[in-house]
C-alpha cells in the first residue's frame, strides 16, 4: 500500500507541531523519517496510527482518503507500529503475546504460525517463556512477528535499534529488507544516520515540524545533516574567551547506569573557567554525565574528583558536591528542582543555607521581590512554583543559584525559553557569575552548543565519541558524531549482516 | 477552606444517614439512639469530661500524624507507637524506690515519648535503610507491639496470683494525674493537648523545619538539590509522630485506665489517621473533628444498656463514620482528578 500524507498540520494549543507536511511512502520501500528530537516525527506517526487527530490535511492509502479516528481504525487498515519501548504484556508468554490482537484461531495454529515466522526470520523464541524474562530485542521480535501475522501492510518502526544488541540488530535489518521486498510499506523513524543509510530507499527530513529535505538513496550525509540541524550558522561574535585554570572535575574509568545505554567513559578532566557543551541525541549519556558530576548518580565503577575531593560512592556524594559549590539545574524543573504548592518566597527560604528556626517570611519575601525584578520573573512572591511558566521557572532557578558557585551543571538551560530569554540566561551565566566558574551544559540545539561552549563533548550510545575545543571543530563534524557517523566499521558490519541473509 | 466545610458537612450527613439506616435495620428507635448519643456525650459536665478524655489522645495522635503526612509518610504504625509509649511510661511508674510522684510522672512522660519515638524510628529505619514501605513496616510493628503488651500483662507484669485481660494492677492513687472534682479528665492532659496543638502549628506553619518537611513531601528529588536529605527528615518526622503517640499512651495509663490493659490504645491511632485525612491534612479543623469523633465514641457506649440493642452496634456506628469519611475522601480525590 502506498501511504501519502498531504499537507498535514497539527497544533497543540498555540504550539505548531507539524506544518504542511507532505510525503509519500511507496509500497515495497523503506522510507526513513529523520530529524532531531521534537522535529515532529513521532507526532506524524501518532496521527497515522490513530492515536492523535490531525488538525489539517489528508492521509491517503493507495490514493484514497481515509479517516483514522482510533488506533483500531488504523489496525483494521493494516497499519501497525513497532514502538521504541515494548508495548506488550510482560506477564504473558511469548505465544500469548503473539496471539493477541489478531482474529482468534486455535492455539495450535498460533503456535505453528509463530514457529514458521520465527524460522523464516531466524529468530529464536521459546513459545512458553514469559515475556518479562526476555531482552528488549526479543520482545521486539515477537511484536514484529505478531504484526506480520496480523497482516500488517504498513509497518512503522520507532527507533527500533534502541536498547537491542548488535546481534539482534544484525537479524532485524535483513528481516526488514525482506519484508519490504515482499511488498510491505515500511516507515522508519530514527535519528541515527548510519542505520538510515543502510536500510532506507528514501528519506524525508523533518525539522521544527516542517519537511526540510527529501531524497532517494544513495544519501549525501552533509546534506542530511544540514536539513536535520539547520544550515551552518554564520560566524557569530564569540563571547569573550575565558582563561582556564586548574582541573576542577575529573572522571576516571567510569561505568554508570541510567538513561538507555548508561555511560562509559575512560578519562575526562574539566578546568576552571571552561564552558563545556555536551552534544548528543536524547538519552545518549549527557544527563547521566551531569548527574554523575553533581553526585546525584553514583557510578558502578570508576572515580570522580571534584575540586580534588573524591566523591564517595554513597548518597552523601550530592551533599559533598553541594558543599564544594557545585550546582545542578535539571531540565525537568518541576519534577526535579522546584516544589509544587510551595511559594517563591518559600523557595528562597529553603535555599538559605543559614540555619534558623523560623521561616523568616518577610526577609524571603523581599528576596523573592528582588529576584522577580532582577530576573524579570512574571509572578508574585506568594505564587507557587507550578503557577509559573517554563521560562519563568528557569529564571527562578537561576535566581536561586548561588552566584558564588564554582561548578555549574546545566541540563538544557534554555529549554522552553524564547530566543530573548535564552540569550538573557547566557548573559547571566557568562557575565554575572564568576569567570572562574566551570560551566558544563547539555543542549539539543547544536547552535547553542557551538556558540557558547569553549569545548564540546559529543555523546553517542553512552560513550563520548568526540572531545574537542570548539575552535578546532565545526558544525558538520559535531552533527556527524551525534548521529554515529564516526564509526565506519559499524555500518559495514550491518551491511555485511544484510548480505549474509540475502 | 469552603471546600473543607462542604466535605465535613457531607461526611456528617452521610454519618447520620448511614447510622440511621443501620439503627433502623437493627430495629432500634433511631431518634432515641441519637438522643442517647447526645445525652451520653455532651449532656452533663461529667459526660463531657469523658469526651475530652478521648479528645486528648486523639489530638496528640493527630498532631503527630500531621508531621508524618507533611513529609508524605503514612505512619500506620502510630497504633503500635501509642502502645509502646504506654509500656514505656508504665515501666517507669512500676520502678521501685522512687518517692516523689511529680518526678515519677515526669520521668514516665519522658519515657513514654522516648519509647513511642523509638518505635516510630524503627518504622522509619525499615523504610530508609530496608526499603520497607512505612505502611507495611508500621503494620508489622503494630502486631509486635500488641504481642508485647499481651506478654507483659500475662507474664512479667501480671497481677499477683492472677493474669487477666483486665490488665495489670491499678496504680497507686498518687500516680494518677489529678482531675477536677467530678470530672474524668486530667488537667495535665488538657494542657498537654492544647500545648501540642500550638507547638504543632508553630513548627509546621512557621518554622523552617515545617517548610523543609513540606518540601520533602512534595518533591524528595528536588530536596536533594537544596541540600535537604529526605532520609534524615523522614526519620525526624516519624520520630516526632511516635513521640506524640507515646504521650497519648502515657495519658491513657495515667489519666484514664490507671493501669496497663491490652486495648490501651483504644484504636485512637487509627481513628486519628482518618481524622487527619478528613481534615485535609490541615491543623485548623482537627480540634473540632476530634471533638465530634470523641463525642460519638463516648455517646455510643451506653446505647446497649439504654436501648437494649446489641453491644456491637456502637462498633457498627463507628464503622459507619469511618466509611463515610473514606467515601468523602474518595470523592474529593475524584474531584481533583476531573
Amino acid at each position: 500500500m502506498d501511504v501519502e500524507f498531504q499537507h498535514i498540520s497539527k497544533r497543540f494549543g498555540s504550539v505548531k507541531a507539524l506544518t504542511d507536511v507532505s510525503l509519500t511512502a511507496k509500497q515495497g520501500t523503506i522510507h526513513g523519517l529523520i530529524g532531531e528530537n521534537g522535529a515532529g516525527k513521532s507526532t506524524l506517526m501518532k496521527i497515522l496510527t490513530g492515536y492523535q487527530a490531525k488538525s489539517g490535511g489528508d492521509i491517503l492509502i493507495n490514493g484514497e482518503k481515509i479517516a483514522l479516528k482510533t488506533p483500531d481504525d488504523a489496525a483494521q487498515i493494516g497499519i501497525g507500529m513497532l514502538y521504541q519501548e515494548p508495548m506488550d504484556f510482560p506477564h504473558l508468554t511469548v505465544l500469548e503475546n503473539f496471539s493477541l490482537g489478531c482474529p482468534a484461531i486455535s492455539r495450535e495454529r498460533f503456535t505453528a504460525s509463530l514457529k514458521h515466522l520465527a524460522y523464516a526470520f531466524g529468530f529464536q523464541l521459546a513459545p512458553k517463556r514469559r515475556v518479562e524474562l526476555l531482552t528488549v530485542g526479543e520482545r521486539q521480535q515477537i511484536e514484529l512477528l505478531r504484526l506480520i501475522h496480523c497482516e500488517t501492510s504498513v509497518l512503522i518502526l520507532d527507533e527500533p535499534t534502541t536498547g537491542i544488541s548488535p546481534a539482534q540488530k544484525a537479524l532485524l535489518f535483513p528481516a526488514l529488507k525482506k519484508l519490504a521486498h515482499e511488498g510491505m510499506t515500511i516507515l522508519l523513524v530514527s535519528h541515527k544516520l548510519d542505520e538510515v543509510a543502510s536500510l532506507c530507499d528514501e528519506v524525508t527530513v523533518l525539522r521544527h515540524g516542517n519537511v526540510t529535505h527529501h531524497t532517494n538513496a544513495p544519501f549525501h550525509f552533509p546534506e542530511l545533516l544540514e536539513a536535520m540541524f539547520g544550515a551552518v550558522p554564520e560566524q557569530k561574535e564569540k563571547p569573550v574567551a575565558r582563561s582556564t585554570g586548574n582541573a576542577v572535575l575529573s572522571m576516571d574509568k567510569i561505568q554508570a547506569g541510567g538513561e538507555r545505554q548508561g555511560l562509559q567513559l575512560n578519562s575526562f578532566t574539566a578546568k576552571s573557567g571552561e564552558i563545556i557543551g555536551l552534544a548528543g541525541l536524547d538519552g545518549a549519556g549527557q544527563s547521566t554525565f551531569l548527574r554523575l558530576a553533581a553526585g546525584l548518580t553514583i557510578p558502578a565503577k570508576g572515580e570522580i574528583q571534584l575540586f580534588s575531593t573524591q566523591l564517595p560512592k554513597s548518597k552523601k556524594a550530592s551533599r559533598i558536591a553541594g558543599n564544594l559549590q557545585t550546582v545542578f539545574l535539571p531540565a525537568d524543573r518541576l519534577e526535579e528542582a522546584l516544589f509544587t504548592d510551595i511559594s517563591l518566597s518559600d523557595h528562597f527560604s529553603l535555599r538559605d543555607k543559614k540555619s534558623s528556626f523560623w521561616q523568616k517570611n518577610q526577609k524571603n519575601k523581599q528576596r523573592a521581590d528582588k529576584a522577580i525584578q532582577t530576573f524579570s520573573i512574571k509572578g508574585r512572591p506568594a505564587d507557587t512554583a507550578d503557577d509559573l511558566s517554563g521560562g519563568n521557572q528557569q529564571r527562578l532557578l537561576l535566581a536561586l543559584l548561588d552566584p558564588k558557585s564554582r561548578m555549574i551543571l546545566l541540563e538544557n538551560p534554555t529549554r522552553g525559553l524564547d530566543i530573548r530569554s535564552g540569550q538573557w540566561v547566557w548573559e547571566y551565566l557568562t557575565q554575572t557569575l564568576s569567570s572562574e566558574a566551570c560551566i558544563v551544559f547539555s543542549s539539543p540545539e547544536l547552535d547553542e552548543i557551538l556558540h557558547y561552549s569553549d569545548r564540546i563533548l559529543v555523546f553517542y550510545d553512552g560513550k563520548i565519541v568526540l572531545d574537542s575545543l570548539t575552535a578546532e571543530t565545526d558544525h558538520g563534524s559535531v552533527a556527524a558524531a551525534m548521529t554515529g557517523m564516526t564509526g565506519k566499521e559499524k555500518i559495514s558490519n550491518i551491511e555485511q549482516g544484510i548480505s549474509n541473509v540475502e | 477552606m469552603v471546600q473543607i466545610v462542604k466535605d465535613i458537612l457531607a461526611a456528617a450527613t452521610l454519618v447520620f444517614g448511614f447510622t440511621s439506616l443501620v439503627l433502623f435495620i437493627a430495629d432500634a428507635p433511631v431518634l432515641d439512639a441519637f438522643k442517647h448519643i447526645w445525652l451520653g456525650s455532651f449532656a452533663s459536665t461529667m459526660k463531657f469530661s469523658q469526651v475530652l478524655a478521648v479528645w486528648v489522645p486523639l489530638i496528640l495522635c493527630s498532631c503527630g500524624l500531621l508531621f508524618a503526612f507533611r513529609a508524605n509518610l503514612w505512619n500506620i504504625g502510630i497504633e503500635g507507637q501509642v502502645i509502646m509509649g504506654a509500656i514505656g511510661g508504665m515501666a517507669v511508674l512500676r520502678f521501685p524506690g522512687l518517692e516523689n510522684p511529680v518526678l515519677i510522672l515526669t520521668l514516665s512522660f519522658i519515657a513514654a515519648m522516648i519509647t513511642g519515638g523509638a518505635w516510630g524510628l524503627l518504622a522509619g529505619l525499615l523504610k530508609t535503610r530496608g526499603g520497607v514501605h512505612e505502611i507495611f513496616g508500621g503494620l508489622g510493628l503494630n502486631f509486635v507491639a500488641q504481642g508485647f503488651i499481651l506478654w507483659l500483662i500475662f507474664g512479667p507484669w501480671k497481677r499477683p496470683g492472677i493474669a487477666s485481660m483486665s490488665g495489670t494492677e491499678l496504680l497507686p492513687h498518687k500516680l494518677w494525674l489529678s482531675s477536677p472534682p467530678g470530672w474524668r479528665i486530667a488537667y495535665a492532659g488538657l494542657v498537654v493537648a492544647i500545648c501540642t496543638l500550638i507547638l504543632t502549628w508553630l513548627f509546621l506553619y512557621k518554622s523552617k523545619l515545617g517548610l523543609k518537611l513540606k518540601a520533602i513531601g512534595k518533591n524528595p528529588r528536588a530536596a536533594l538539590l537544596y541540600d535537604i536529605s529526605p532520609e534524615g527528615y523522614y526519620l525526624l518526622s516519624i520520630i516526632i509522630c511516635g513521640a506524640f503517640a507515646g504521650m497519648a499512651g502515657f495519658m491513657q495509663i495515667t489519666a484514664v485506665y490507671h493501669r496497663l490493659i491490652p486495648a490501651i490504645s483504644s484504636g485512637y491511632g487509627y481513628l486519628a489517621l482518618l481524622l487527619v485525612m478528613l481534615a485535609g491534612y490541615r491543623i485548623v479543623p482537627i480540634p473540632f473533628l476530634a471533638l465530634f469523633f470523641a463525642g460519638l465514641n463516648v455517646g455510643a457506649i451506653q446505647l446497649p444498656i439504654v436501648l437494649q440493642v446489641d453491644s456491637t452496634l456502637s462498633g457498627v456506628i463507628q464503622g459507619c463514620c469511618v466509611l463515610s469519611a473514606l467515601f468523602v475522601l474518595g470523592m474529593r480525590q475524584r474531584r481533583k482528578q476531573l
